[in-house]
């Protein structure tokens, strides 16, 4: 217990005195889930758009000032003509329209039209356009109308994120990528270094288990995550909205087990690995790209080819994050996302046997 | 006893066989010294002999442990010094020695007499880094850490590589103390002059043992007469020795050239006639006492 005191001590030290590793660490998660909450965002805020309003009643006012109210969008002036409206979308002034016909009162008993133009050249911005506005107009049109029997329509209301917040989405996945970089990258790294100073030479030749040498080395980055995940979780809390649903506890623990998990993987690199650079881009490359590609953090994992599907499946990110969403967002319980925890556990004690297994005793 | 011993090892690495077929036996409390160039094989041994490689061929024991079946045990009662400094450059002095001190389950209280030479010369800069001490500082430093358990056996690969040769001889006295303790000591160095600090030497070349023996008895066997030759103009002396027809071998060793006869008859004045009427004046030739560097070189002549 002293050796193991000790070498924990020992890689303490490490990590303080090359406080330019330890303050990266800390701040790379900040400023990424800034950049995805700021500046690489789908979201559509204060977006310009002019109406074409031909029928001029009441009905269209209370959707104009509607559309105007809401956070997504901004009147940017009347117009009178389609060929405005043409003129303004190639000024790139606007990036909507919409068009009301002359008979649009009339009409509203067996189901009215309206017309909504966008500029497709960017097609999913024109797509949540079209998303956004129809969800409003409708909203208005049954808000003090009992639509008629006339046909079947079609109420949607999206649940857990009614206002489609991207964040929603990233927190999670920022969450998955960063522990899972940050636990493998620090721990290989950590491991490879002794190998590669010789110090690990030393280390065998004495009577520490390799064991205490493993677990040393992964506490210090296990407390790192910790920190790291209180800091994610508070940013997208207090600066992104993102609620916390479920119990923050669970959240945290389910974090901890994703981040145990990332450890192990990195231990397991450091078994393969011979060089710190080695460790850095199997860490780097090798798990990012598929994390970013596969866990569902970009891509809905149901739209890909089968074989991808499969792929995705050995990720686990994609548990991770799915678990995580579920407690977070939907404000499920332990036992909802058992299947993911069981899933998790098993990768990380598959991993722990196999590195402790090809942890090298000798040299060779 | 033997502490220990060695037979039949063997190692390669591919195609290149780093120890090849070397049988040794080292006794308890010696200071014993491995010496070769770079490339003799040196290091691979040491590290078959600490358990960290195992041989292709033969076996060793340490202190009566087996290398194969017994290599926790050996790894318990072993020092060992990698050739490359190995301790941690982000550590104070102190705060690495208080490391390997519990990773070997011991204090540095428990054990500071036999490391209390070494360290008093530490401990001004106990507070510093490992990572900025001088050469001599740093190996001075490794040796406490590879000390500080107390171990029966100590392995020093190439402790004075690097190090001035103030820092060389001092480190061989401390060796020496050492020594008193009945640890036993192998040692690696290329040095040939740092033999004669040594109880037993054996020179390796190419993976091999040439000779296995004390430093005097090494030199006492040395087959030819050594004359040394001096003159004016070095480089040119010695590719005109090298041309006179009776010439056995004729070596640069810094100042002089040591020159053997081809038959044992002591024609140094036909030399001394024969280099000056090469051209070179103030030729000065002398007997000498045969070093092991001499008997090394001479190894190699049998060689070719």
């Amino acid at each position: 217990m002293k050796q193991f005191q000790s070498f924990l001590k020992k890689e303490f030290y490490h990590i303080f005195r090359d406080s330019r590793t330890t303050i990266t660490m800390m701040v790379i998660p900040i400023v990424l889930v800034i950049l995805f909450g700021y500046a690489i965002t789908t979201e559509i805020k204060s977006t310009r758009f002019v109406v074409f309003d031909q029928s001029k009643n009441s009905t269209t006012q209370r959707i104009i000032d509607r559309l105007a109210a809401s956070e997504y969008f901004v009147i940017y002036k009347q117009v009178s003509s389609y060929e405005e409206i043409e003129t303004l979308f190639r000024k790139n002034k606007i990036r909507m329209a919409i068009v009301f016909p002359p008979d649009f009162e009339e009409n509203r008993q067996t189901g009215t039209e309206v017309q909504l133009l966008t500029d497709a050249s960017d097609p999913n911005e024109a797509t949540s356009l079209v998303e956004y506005a129809t969800t409003i107009i409708n909203t208005e049109l049954t808000k003090d109308y009992i639509v008629s029997s006339v046909g079947i329509k079609p109420v949607v209301r999206l649940l857990y994120n009614p206002q489609m917040k991207d964040a929603y989405n990233f927190v999670p996945g920022v969450m998955g990528m960063i522990l899972i970089l940050i636990c493998s990258i620090m721990t290989s790294v950590g491991i490879v270094r002794e190998k590669e100073y010789g110090s690990m030479e030393v280390l065998l030749v004495s009577p520490l288990k390799p064991v205490y040498i493993i677990l040393a080395k992964a506490t210090p980055y296990l407390l790192i995550s910790l920190v790291n995940i209180l800091t994610i979780l508070s940013l997208a809390y207090f600066l992104l909205d993102v609620p916390i649903k479920g119990s923050l506890f669970l959240v945290i623990m389910l974090s901890l087990l994703y981040a145990l998990l990332a450890l192990t993987l990195g231990l397991f690199v450091s078994t393969i690995a011979k060089t710190q650079q080695a460790a850095m881009l199997i860490c780097g490359i090798a798990l990012m790209l598929p994390i970013i590609l596969l866990s569902g953090m970009m891509f809905p994992v149901e739209n890909m080819p089968w074989i991808l599907q499969q792929l995705s499946n050995l990720i686990p990110a994609r548990w991770y994050i799915v678990a995580l969403r579920d407690v977070m967002i939907k404000g499920l319980g332990v036992t909802e996302i058992l299947p993911e925890i069981s899933i998790l556990v098993v990768m990380t004690l598959v991993l722990i046997v196999l590195s402790v297994k090809r942890f090298k005793v000798r040299l060779e | 006893m033997n502490s220990v011993q060695i037979s039949h090892i063997t190692k390669s690495y591919g195609n290149v066989t780093a120890v090849r077929d070397i049988s040794l036996s080292i006794n308890s409390g010696e200071l014993f010294a491995l010496i070769g160039p770079d490339g003799a094989g040196k290091t691979t041994l040491f590290r078959m002999l600490t358990t960290l490689l195992l041989p292709d061929k033969g076996d060793a024991t340490v202190c009566g442990l087996d290398m194969r079946k017994d290599w926790r045990q050996i790894r318990t009662i072993s020092g060992y010094m990698p050739g490359r400094f190995s301790l941690y450059q982000d550590l104070s002095v102190e705060e690495n020695l208080e490391f390997f001190a519990t990773v070997f389950k011991t204090t540095i209280q428990e054990n500071y007499d036999l490391i209390h030479d070494i360290y008093v010369q530490l401990e001004p800069f106990s507070k510093r880094r490992a990572g900025k001490l001088s050469g001599g500082m740093k190996q001075k430093l490794a040796l406490c850490c590879a000390l500080i358990h107390r171990p029966r056996v100590l392995f020093l690969d190439e402790p004075t590589t690097g190090v001035d040769p103030v820092s060389r001889k001092e480190f061989w006295d401390i060796l020496s103390r050492i020594k008193e303790q009945n640890i036993t000591i192998i040692v690696s160095t290329p040095y040939m002059d740092e033999a004669s600090r040594c109880d037993r030497i054996a020179l390796m070349r190419n993976g091999s043992c040439l000779r296995t023996d004390t430093p005097e008895q090494i030199c006492a066997s040395f087959p030819h007469k050594l004359w040394s030759l001096k003159g004016k103009e070095l480089y040119q002396l010695l590719l005109d020795a090298r041309e006179y027809p009776q010439t056995y071998s004729c070596h640069a060793f810094g100042d002089c050239h040591h020159f053997i006869f081809k038959e044992e008859n002591d024609k140094a004045d036909d030399l001394a006639a024969y280099l000056r009427m090469k051209g070179h004046e103030d030729v000065l030739i002398e007997r000498l006492e045969p070093s092991v560097e001499d008997c090394f070189m001479d190894f190699g002549e049998d060689d070719q």
